[in-house]
């Protein structure tokens, strides 16, 4: 067996975790910005949190798609026709939730924002759900023939443990939104993110603990959980009580691991199926029934080795750049001329409030 | 059924990508070099369209970056069999692309545009040449990847499957070395033409004259050799996949039978694929041995000749392109381009009688040109990915054999309608925010005693 098969399977496994590991708060961001936020100002400052960084983590998903397709052909095109109208949805999904983005801001109508708050809350529930689905499908089996395709229909799709996997991820994602604002923002806005947390965390936790057994059971043979899956059921136990205890940052490293504990959980478990075949084990796809030439994947690992490190190098530090917290009061009309550091302190007259918020 | 829904699905969502591809490379660019003008002579005019165009170009690539991912997608969902076949050479540029480029352009992006009042000058205003330089590497990537789809190099057969066995040939393709550089082109041309067309409707509608009279002029400027680099480049590029694809070539001129030397027609009436003797309106001796060899005298092959010659090579069937699309594609797209290129002379004859601002004709003509970049280039598209066809690689697989087995009209038709009320509400949605933004006053010039405080970033 040639070493880049498991290497690239390794890479495709990083690309996935670390796309929900920081798109994870994105779709969390944008789940909650509504909530969080209570008037237009305080709603713009929530998904300013994440405005300069999101871009960047989506194309993690990006990558780990495209990545796919050239390390394991075979991979690709039987999960990506397979999965059709999921992988549609998720499309529209997507499309709909970058674009409010970039649109939200550029009218000054009530009704204009609040049609792209809608569409920036649906597509950030409906994207970590359908992929959850999706990952969830791969472990646990779709209808798959000798000739490796899909043979089932949209419903087959829609299995019990692949529901449950979308909805942990949605979960988690939240939980690690309402962490991530938490830590960033400031005054009333850091105080109801504290709360949403802790209103979430205790769903986050059950889902998690749950995914993690119905996956061992589904997809591993031995008694004992392996070290990923423990990880992710202490990573969310310590998550829920850092989230209670109102240790922000301690609490937002937790539901990362969390989340990357989970994520690999899956791939784990996997490995080497790619994907599963219900109709017979005989007919699995597996890393090396699907895997590129090995000339392809050393090509790719050259530059994977180069440009991976160079990619987190230039994305860590714009996360150092924008580590400031933001405030609702930078998006309030009378903006006092000079900006003093950020101080919880309560406005002495009420903002006017937006009809429509 | 399933290969025309597929390809008609691929044909809609690509075109209009490749609306918004153009614009974000060219406009990128071009907000690089005002800032850079802005950087070096700190002329407040320079800062003032720095910010009014950085504002249309973000409006244009969060298009851009949705719908791409369509496009990444879209290849393992309708051609599930051409990616099982060709994924371990056509998806390696694409990979390559998502770690080299798309994550350079999107995290700097977001730099760029937050990072106004975070960054030091020099270092943002590198943040814009990096957004640049992402945008314009990701098209080298997918051209890459689709001019293995034209002309195949760097592979050999095993089992019936192309395996990639040399990746430089792959990137030193003449067909990929040509293509791209003239989508390179074509998006500055784009830009020039975007830009150009707000600084026109500006100057007519009470705009601040000094400086969009700038923006104008280094509109011209940079236009001139951009649409005449796309003439010269889209020539070449035509000899070179005249040698690899003839069927192509012939169709564009709809040319059944071989000639030596070969005459262009400037217009046909009928034509087609069932009508092989169509009328000719004024045939430009040599002109078609020209373009399609770059000798006076050169010998360009027939369609029924060829079409002889592939039924012997890969057996019996049709291989003749719709010649109708590759005839009017062609033509749609050289005269634009000529029309193009006569816009911008006449600017630049108007800059040199400094008339520029004030020549209610051209600056009117100038407003609607935006609309010529946009509907040349898609013909372009048509010219080369129509003329590709029966082949999806040339050569190696057919198009009706790439599409995914499994999925079933219903599918298709569902998303299929899905994309195009999608695409369609977006699209809509984009160009009122384009026009709106246009439109808009400038930001306003900067008090002497702000100068040297930090400038507010842009913000969602």
């Amino acid at each position: 067996m040639h070493t880049f098969v498991p290497f690239w399977y390794i890479v495709i496994a990083i690309l996935w975790t670390g796309f929900f590991i920081l798109e994870g708060f994105d779709f969390g961001v944008g789940m909650l910005h509504s909530v969080v936020g209570r008037d237009d100002a305080e709603r713009r400052a929530a998904i300013n949190t994440i405005g300069p960084l999101w871009d960047g983590n989506e194309v993690w998903l990006i990558v780990a798609a495209a990545a796919m397709f050239a390390a394991f052909p075979g991979w690709y095109a039987t999960m990506f026709s397979g999965m059709y109208l999921a992988l549609a949805l998720l499309l529209a999904a997507l499309i709909i939730r970058g674009v409010a983005f970039e649109y939200r801001g550029k009218r000054d109508a009530a009704d204009w924002r609040r049609t792209w708050d809608v569409a920036l809350t649906t597509g950030s529930v409906l994207a970590p759900l359908l992929i959850g689905i999706a990952l969830g499908d791969l472990l646990h089996g779709l209808p798959i023939n000798s000739s490796q395709n899909f043979t089932g229909s949209f419903w087959d799709l829609l299995q019990p443990y692949a529901l449950w996997t979308g909805i942990t991820l949605v979960l988690v994602c939240a939980l690690h939104g309402a962490t991530f604002l938490s830590l960033k923002t400031t005054g009333e806005m850091h105080e109801r993110s504290r709360v949403l947390a802790r209103r979430i965390a205790p769903f986050t936790g059950a889902f998690v603990i749950g995914f993690i057994i119905w996956t061992h059971v589904t997809a591993s043979t031995t008694f004992f959980l392996n070290v990923i899956e423990l990880l992710a059921i202490l990573a969310v136990i310590a998550a829920v009580w850092l989230v209670y205890a109102r240790r922000d940052g301690f609490a937002f490293t937790a539901t990362a691991v969390t989340i990357a504990a989970c994520i690999l959980s899956i791939f784990v478990d996997l490995y080497p199926n790619v994907m599963v075949s219900s109709t017979n084990p005989a007919y699995n796809l597996t890393v090396h029934n699907t895997a590129s030439s090995p000339y392809s994947l050393k090509a790719m690992t050259i530059v994977v080795v180069v440009f991976l490190p160079l990619v987190l190098l230039y994305q860590a530090w714009t996360y150092y750049v924008f580590r400031k917290r933001v405030s609702a009061s930078d998006f309030r009309p009378p903006a006092p001329p000079p900006r003093v550091a950020p101080e919880p302190e309560p406005r002495p007259t009420a903002p006017p409030v937006r009809p429509g918020s | 059924m399933n290969v025309d829904l597929a390809r008609i699905q691929f044909a809609f969502t690509s075109i209009n990508h490749f609306f918004f591809v153009p614009v974000t490379i060219g406009l990128a660019f071009l907000t690089a070099l005002l800032q850079t003008a802005w950087y070096r002579s700190k002329i407040d005019a320079y800062l003032r369209l720095t910010r009014f165009f950085g504002t249309l170009l973000v409006i244009n690539v969060a298009i851009g970056v949705v719908t791409g991912l369509v496009q990444e997608f879209q290849f393992g969902m309708n051609w599930g069999a051409y990616s099982r076949l060709v994924g371990n050479i056509f998806g390696a540029p694409l990979a390559m692309e998502g770690l080299a480029a798309f994550f350079l352009e999107s995290t700097f992006l977001g730099l760029w545009l937050f990072g106004w009042d975070k960054l030091p000058k020099r270092v943002h205003l590198l943040t814009i040449w990096a957004v640049a330089l992402g945008s314009a590497l990701s098209a080298m990537f997918i051209l890459a990847a689709n001019s293995w789809m034209q002309h195949p190099v760097g592979y050999v057969m095993v089992n019936g499957k192309p395996q990639l066995t040399d990746i430089i040939a792959v990137f030193t393709n003449p067909v990929f070395i040509w293509g791209y550089a003239k989508v390179l082109v074509v998006a500055l041309t784009t830009g020039c033409m975007v830009m150009l067309a707000v600084s026109a409707w500006q100057l007519r509608h009470g705009g601040d004259r000094p400086v969009f009279t700038r923006s104008a002029k280094m509109a011209i400027i940079v236009l001139i050799p951009a649409i005449l680099l796309t003439l010269l480049i889209g020539d070449e590029l035509g000899v070179v996949e005249g040698k690899y694809q003839p069927m192509k070539i012939a169709a564009a001129e709809a040319q059944w039978t071989t000639c030596q030397p070969c005459s262009f027609s400037l217009f046909q009436i009928g034509g087609g694929n069932n009508d092989q003797t169509p009328t000719e309106i004024i045939a430009v001796p040599h002109l078609l041995s020209l373009l399609a060899t770059n000798h006076w005298n050169g010998k360009v092959e027939g369609l029924t000749p060829l079409q002889q010659q592939y039924s012997k090579q890969y057996g019996p069937g049709n291989y003749v392109p719709n010649v109708f699309i590759q005839y009017w594609g062609m033509r749609a797209m050289a005269y634009l381009g000529a029309l193009t290129l006569l816009i911008s002379l006449w600017g630049l004859w108007a800059i040199w009688r400094k008339t520029l601002a004030v020549s209610r004709v051209f600056l009117w003509v100038a407003t609607w040109a935006a609309v010529l970049p946009f509907v040349m280039n898609t013909a372009g598209w048509f010219l080369t990915e129509s003329g590709r066809q029966p082949w999806i690689v040339q050569g190696i697989m057919l198009t009706k054999n790439g599409i995914s087995p499994t999925v079933s009209v219903t599918w298709l038709w569902i998303s299929l309608i899905g994309f195009i009320v999608l695409y369609g509400t977006l699209g809509t949605v984009d160009l009122i925010l384009m026009l709106r933004y246009s439109r808009e006053q400038l930001p306003h010039p900067r008090e002497q005693v702000d100068a040297d405080l930090p400038l507010p970033a842009v913000q969602y």
